[in-house]
């Protein structure tokens, strides 16, 4: 098999998302690549949750709601994915506790074991491993180190329920098995920024919980000590956007993350940020809105309200990547680039992204990025806004010898001290905007929009974000082209125009419901001649989308 | 040092007989101070809000954040784990500290960062032209309270001493040798402290007789105690015309928030050896 799903379900509090995690080990172990969903409503514990664990001999980064395996911890997984199951499918599920399968399967009497063994009640997760690598013909030896490998903690006690799982179950499914090639680590799109970021050599990590952000916190908390980082759980996000600011006026770099409510109330530092010249960088982990909305699933909503965000008129850069490996290199670009030019840059990331379990390979996503912010030489007097030609003012901080460093939220002169006079107010406005002028010359140099899939197509699709993985696995399939801005502010317009040459029909697909995108491209004068917004909250499958382009075509005709 | 080091040639646009100057004179005296006592002057770092109070920042002629009004804290926070053998001084008006931003200042008080907070309390706005502040007293005709303010002030010392402050004082700006005396002692004191200073707005809230009258400098005052820190602070609620105790109120050691934070290694390993070695437990 080149690729299957295995879906596995249960109530929150089951294990669900680290059994999800040890199964892409279980199939990387026989050459497998991995992609993780995950699905679950806003509450700790009762809820119904699944992970769908796609995995193929190719990179992934979309996942199928075709079901070739689905392991029911619950009546409800059956109840509820029933229908998602192929008809080549089959379940697992304890037969104590669930009674109506009508699915091919095996019954597994996990409740049954894990209170033999006197095992915890959470290790039943361990036992329907161990039934799965039988049903898909995994040998032991290989599910040994593997489990061993996972498990740090009482081991020989997931060993033991995982092998009576494993002695329980039947062969139903003979799944090929190749040489694990080189094993990438699977991370999820919040660890990939938090990598990237610490790549351009972040000090300093600034938040306040909010889903589907928080991972990028508890990320670099975990390991602030290895990066050598300084993280703060702050009271707000307006204290968490003001620390950054502190922390970028101190000499260290600086992020943040939030999701669109979150960074609501950060708008009046970026405002001060794009006013004080203090580089910043801000997660944006996207969900449905307003207010509220959708706490725990994905939309790609806020690229206006990021575009517009803070009052007055400043530059400022947007990157939107797309899967792990671009999280990563994006991520560490927009830092450099935010320091280079000391404004604000906004990572686009959404729920899809954030919590969506990747495969990370850093031999791609690690890419030199020579940016480098501009120092001050120590010619007397400093001034922290003195004029140049690109605008950008060699950076001093508060410490260093000979200087006096005076940052400044009213419009000031090249020193920093207030003023109001229309010259110099003119002067400062222009200075800010020449470094947009040098930045957009900068993003024309780098990749900032890519192409896939069949490139003399006439049919286009255009996508950013968590949608390009989806669209490009359709493109291929369907002998389409697929463009995907990586960089929306500023924006790429050359290459996006080389981008659009010979397509005749662009479709536009994204998260929304009014094509944000869309709207954006049509501002640099470019059309798109479809929409296909979904948003509902729940991201594109290969074969949804597939189907919404079917339609399409067939109404064009 | 030569204060004319720090004195700047910004326009000071204060009112005349506006309380700010002497809290102005005072500091740059202060700083004078900290800098004969050995710290460098590019190691003193002021933040500011927005208010009167804020235009400070163009007269000293030393390090300094004018930030947003109300925000000083998080970012003196930041500015002091990032660089903590500096000296970091907040000032803050009272609609700033104690209205827009009382939240940092609760914060700032549980955290206990090495921070010190000016706050210029003269009761009202002076720059947006005399509405009532949280510090206002009942009854108080503001500009957008004209037939009295109908909410009663916050006592900030209370809020301080209940957030967990491990300095609190209370100073005049018209008593400046007292003044100078409790900022020097906030400036050296390990930890966060709050100067509620009593700052008169000659323009729109003139109290000079009223304080000249009410104030008394602390004597035989355990600064040690909280709780007699807490009946002292509740003698007056910046409400009646009670006496007005001027000195520090309290003041406790602890541990200081900026220390939790690792120290950067000597030898630092490159970032890209410790991403793959943390990548490695992802495998």
């Amino acid at each position: 098999m080149n690729e299957f799903s295995v879906l596995i379900g249960g109530s929150a509090g089951d294990g669900i998302d680290a059994a999800g995690v040890v199964i892409a080990r279980l199939f990387a172990a026989i050459g497998y690549h991995a992609y993780i969903y995950r699905d679950y409503p806003s509450l700790i514990r009762g809820g119904h949750t699944i992970s769908i664990i796609r995995l193929s001999r190719q990179r992934i980064a979309a996942h199928s709601n075709a079901i070739d395996i689905l392991l029911a911890m619950n009546q409800e997984t059956i109840d509820v994915h029933k229908l998602q199951v192929k008809k080549s499918g089959f379940a697992l599920y304890d037969p104590d506790s669930i009674k109506s399968v009508d699915l091919p399967g095996c019954g597994v009497p996990l409740a049954a074991v894990v209170k033999e063994l006197a095992a915890p009640v959470i290790m039943r997760n361990t036992c329907m491993l161990g039934a799965l690598c039988k049903a898909a013909d995994i040998s032991w030896d290989v599910v040994e180190p593997v489990l061993r490998n996972s498990f740090p903690k009482e081991t020989d006690m997931n060993l033991q329920v995982a092998r009576r799982g494993y002695d329980a179950c039947t062969t139903f499914l003979k799944i090929d098995a190749f040489a694990a090639t080189e094993r990438l680590p699977l991370v999820t799109g919040n660890d990939a920024i938090g990598l990237g970021l610490a790549s351009a050599g972040l000090e300093a990590y600034a938040a306040y919980p909010m889903t589907p952000a928080s991972g990028v916190l508890h990320f670099l908390a975990q390991h602030a000590e290895a990066l050598s980082l300084d993280v703060v759980h702050a009271e707000s996000e307006i204290a968490v956007m003001l620390m950054a600011l502190g922390f970028a006026y101190a000499g260290k770099k600086a992020a943040v993350g939030t999701s669109g409510g979150g960074f609501c109330l950060m708008t009046e530092g970026v405002s001060l940020a794009g006013m004080a010249e203090l580089p910043v960088v801000v997660v944006v982990g996207q969900r449905p809105g307003p207010s509220t909305g959708l706490p725990s699933y994905t939309a790609q909503t806020e690229l206006h309200f990021v575009l517009h965000s803070g009052q007055g008129e400043f530059p400022r850069l947007i990157v939107a990547p797309g899967d792990a490996e671009e999280a990563y290199y994006w991520s560490a670009w927009a830092l450099k680039m935010a320091w280079k030019y000391q404004i604000p840059a906004f990572i686009m990331s959404d729920k899809t992204l954030c919590e969506g379990l990747y495969n990370l390979d850093i031999a791609i996503a690690e890419q030199p990025i020579d940016e480098n912010p501009v120092i001050w030489d120590g010619t007397a007097p400093y001034g922290r806004y003195r004029y140049t030609e690109t605008g950008v003012s060699p950076m001093a901080f508060p410490g260093d010898a000979g200087a006096l460093v005076k940052i400044n939220s009213y419009e000031h002169d090249e020193f920093g001290v207030t003023v109001d006079d229309a010259a110099t107010t003119i002067a400062m406005m222009d200075k800010r905007f020449k470094k947009e002028k040098y930045l957009s010359a900068d993003v024309e140099k780098y990749e900032a929009v890519k192409v896939y899939g069949n490139k003399d197509s006439s049919v286009a699709v255009l996508c950013w974000g968590s949608n390009k993985a989806v669209c490009v696995e359709l493109a291929l399939e369907r002998g389409l082209k697929v463009i995907q801005p990586l960089v929306l502010a500023p924006f790429p317009v050359e290459q996006f125009r080389a981008a659009l040459k010979g397509v005749d029909t662009l479709i536009d697909v994204e998260h929304n419901a009014t094509g944000q995108l869309a709207n954006l491209i049509g501002h640099y004068g470019f059309k798109v001649d479809k929409k296909i917004l979904k948003y509902d909250g729940r991201p594109f499958t290969v074969d949804e989308l597939t189907e919404k382009i079917a339609m399409l075509s067939r109404e064009g005709k | 040092m030569d204060l004319k080091r720090i004195s700047a040639s910004a326009k000071n646009t204060w009112c005349p007989g506006c309380g700010n100057f002497s809290i102005l004179n005072t500091v740059k005296t202060v700083i004078g101070s900290i800098v004969d006592g050995g710290v460098p002057l590019e190691k003193i770092i002021m933040v500011d809000g927005i208010g009167c109070h804020g235009k400070i920042a163009d007269y000293i002629n030393i390090n300094s954040f004018y930030g947003l009004h109300g925000r000083s804290v998080p970012v003196a926070t930041a500015i002091k784990i990032a660089k903590p053998d500096c000296k970091v001084l907040v000032f803050a008006g009272d609609g700033d500290a104690y209205g827009e931003g009382l939240e940092h200042l609760l914060f700032a008080a549980k955290r206990n960062c090495d921070i010190t907070m000016i706050v210029h309390n003269n009761r009202v706005y002076g720059l947006t032209t005399g509405q009532s502040s949280p510090t206002s007293p009942q009854g108080h005709k503001g500009r957008s309270t004209p037939f009295g303010q109908h909410e009663q002030p916050f006592n900030p010392l209370e809020l301080a001493l209940a957030a967990g402050a491990s300095f609190v004082a209370r100073g005049y700006s018209n008593s400046m040798d007292e003044l100078k005396k409790i900022i020097t002692d906030a400036v050296n004191h390990p930890g966060f402290a709050l100067v509620d200073v009593l700052q008169v707005c000659a323009t729109f809230f003139n109290r000079y007789d009223v304080y000249n009258k009410q104030v008394y400098e602390l004597k035989d005052h355990d600064a040690g105690n909280r709780d007699a820190a807490v009946v002292k602070a509740r003698e007056w609620n910046y409400d009646t015309e009670s006496p007005i105790a001027l000195g520090i109120f309290y003041k406790q050691i602890r541990e200081t928030f900026e220390r939790s934070f690792p120290m950067p290694p000597e030898t630092p390993q490159p970032r890209i050896d410790s991403i793959k070695k943390i990548l490695q437990k992802f495998v």
